[in-house]
């Protein structure tokens, strides 16, 4: 650090490729070319660090090869094998993994340091900054991991969307952050009256629990969110990582991440008008209704239904049509058969444009690219802003397993806990077509009144199913 | 000094990503969480330096390499399929792009 070196200049050029990178991730039409910018600034990092190591530093090959081989081959694979509709889970995981890199960088600079190449040698920022720079990253990269996995685990439903509260939770939380940081302590400055793996571990241990138990009471329908903040947690990870081995690089880098993961974050939470304290503090949704302010089935008295005969004569009048596309539309992979009704719709005559909400699916942007899948034109994909006074003068909306976005209680009925969440209001529209496998309730929990409405026919059934035998009747006319 | 150096590059660098992504279209939220979450990887760059402690073959080393292994094993996943995936979703983008 202490003389001009090539090898620094290097890094300061891919930390260049990152910044534009990111800005070019931002604009739909330069987004590919930014994450490939991003991704040669990483090639860049990754052989200046492997020619130049470092002054001192001597690397062990069979390491280095090894692990570069695996890694390249697993994540290779996952990220070619992934379905559109697993992309949500996949990037949790992926952010997950970063997280526990950076834990395990700083555990081994900590074992590598204090009982291979001797204490205080090599460390550029003092003793000090080092051990609480190592405390950091192992405790947010565990947090960031266990945390990760656990939302992985309820956007795939291998883990109940419920929120699961857990009595005194926040001492609990606070027990762990407590002791975690004090382990952490005595790992870094008291080595000679504590054992610094034994408490290091527990730091660990504690860091692992605490991401569990912040992430459970969380909502499912809240996870979008989670992985957001996460991902932003999985930044300063890297970037306390950075400060463990003295290297702007990695600062540069995870923090840039850690305040854009943030802005997106709090973005996210704007979309469902919640704030972001609000959503970390949890018990909000679930996959089953509960409690007394809860949708099931046995709460709708009175709701009309259509059968897919139905459904196509009252499309087949339509001169507008916008279609919602949700959560659900992911789940039975309808957005081919969407598309090929659009264009039977089109070639009818009839216009049709499909209206995205923010927060519909489990994602922000996750039905667009579902969409982008089945080849949808751009054009006729509308944010919500922009498409939610044109329900009124619209003859027919689809929605496809969507349920929270249209939930019209969010205008309506203050009390709700979804009031002044922005909504589609696919119930101002001539009739709304709801395609849904059962009356069950929503991500949120709640009941949806537009279920009720005079306009709205219930079309039960699996999505992809349903629309395909819309779409027959369609072309026997 | 070096250390105060390096927080000013941590808080400048912290605002730098705030103004970077303030201004995004929702279609590419989904692609730019992933693959600013590929950008994370750069711990990669960690963990290589976790394997110099490899050299000397007793227990301790044995335990500092397995972390090292592992801790680039890893943070690869983490580069490697972030940016693929960032890719294939984005590629998705660009093919309706050219039929327009």
């Amino acid at each position: 650090m202490e003389n001009f070196s090539i090898d620094q200049l290097l890094y300061l050029v891919a930390t260049a490729f990152f910044i534009v990178g990111i800005k070019r991730l931002s604009k739909v039409k330069t987004a590919r070319s930014g994450n490939l910018l991003a991704a040669v600034g990483m090639a860049l990092a990754i052989a200046v660090t492997l020619i130049t190591p470092g002054a001192g530093i001597q690397l062990d090959w069979k390491v280095v090869a090894v692990g570069a081989i695996m890694g390249t081959l697993i994540g290779g694979v996952m990220a070619k094998k992934v379905e559109m509709t697993g992309m949500p889970e996949m990037v949790a995981l992926f952010n997950g993994f970063g997280g526990l890199a950076s834990t395990m960088v700083a555990l081994s600079e900590f074992w590598g340091r204090n009982f291979v190449v001797g204490p205080s040698d090599n460390v550029i920022l003092g003793n000090e900054v080092w051990v609480i720079a190592i405390i950091l990253s192992v405790l947010v990269g565990t947090v960031t991991f266990t945390g990760s996995l656990v939302a992985m685990g309820k956007l795939s439903g291998k883990i109940s969307g419920n929120p699961v509260i857990l009595p005194g939770r926040h001492f609990i939380v606070a027990a762990l952050l407590i002791g975690g940081a004090a382990m952490g302590v005595m790992a870094g400055f008291m080595q000679e009256s504590y054992d610094p793996t034994a408490m290091i571990l527990g730091l660990t241990a504690c860091a692992a629990v605490f991401g569990v138990v912040s992430v459970l009471p969380i909502g499912g329908a809240d996870m979008p969110v989670v992985v957001s903040l996460l991902n932003s947690y999985s930044g300063i990870a890297a970037s306390m990582a950075g400060f463990v081995i003295g290297n702007p690089l990695l600062i540069v880098a995870g923090a840039l991440v850690g305040a854009a993961g943030m802005i997106l974050t709090i973005i996210m939470c704007k979309a469902m008008n919640r704030s972001l304290g609000n959503v970390l503090v949890g018990g909000f949704g679930g996959d089953t209704p509960s409690g007394g302010n809860s949708g099931g089935a046995d709460e709708y008295t009175s709701y009309k239904q259509a059968s897919p005969e139905e459904a196509a004569m009252i499309l087949e009048t339509a001169e507008s049509v916008i279609i919602v596309p949700g959560y659900g539309m992911a789940v039975a992979q309808a957005q081919h058969v969407v598309k090929e009704l659009a264009e039977e719709l089109e070639k009818n005559g009839a216009d049709v444009r499909y209206a995205i909400h923010p927060v519909a699916g489990r994602m922000p942007g996750h039905m667009n690219v579902l969409l982008a899948e089945a080849d949808v034109p751009y054009e006729q994909l509308l944010e919500l802003e922009r498409i939610n006074n044109d329900f009124k003068t619209t003859d027919v909306c689809v929605i496809v397993g969507a349920n929270d976005v249209v939930n019209p209680s969010a205008i309506e009925d203050p009390q709700s806990p979804i009031a002044g969440m922005p909504i589609l209001n696919a119930h101002e529209s001539g009739t709304s077509l709801m395609i849904k496998r059962s009356l069950s309730a929503g991500y949120a929990g709640i009941k949806n009144p537009l279920f009720e409405r005079e306009n709205n026919y219930m079309c039960f059934g699996d999505g992809k199913a349903f629309l395909q035998s819309v779409l027959d009747e369609l072309k026997e006319v | 000094m070096i250390f105060l150096l390096m927080l000013f590059v941590f808080v400048l660098a912290i605002f730098a990503g705030n103004e970077l992504i303030s201004k995004v279209p929702p279609t590419l939220h989904t692609p730019l969480m992933s693959g600013a979450n590929a950008i994370s990887g750069i711990t990669i760059v960690g963990a290589l330096m976790c394997a110099q402690f490899g050299n000397g073959g007793g227990v301790s080393e044995s335990a500092a390499t397995i972390l090292g292994v592992c801790a680039i094993t890893f943070a690869m996943i983490n580069v490697v399929g972030g940016f693929m995936v960032t890719d294939r979703m984005l590629s998705m983008f660009g093919s309706k792009k050219k039929k327009k």
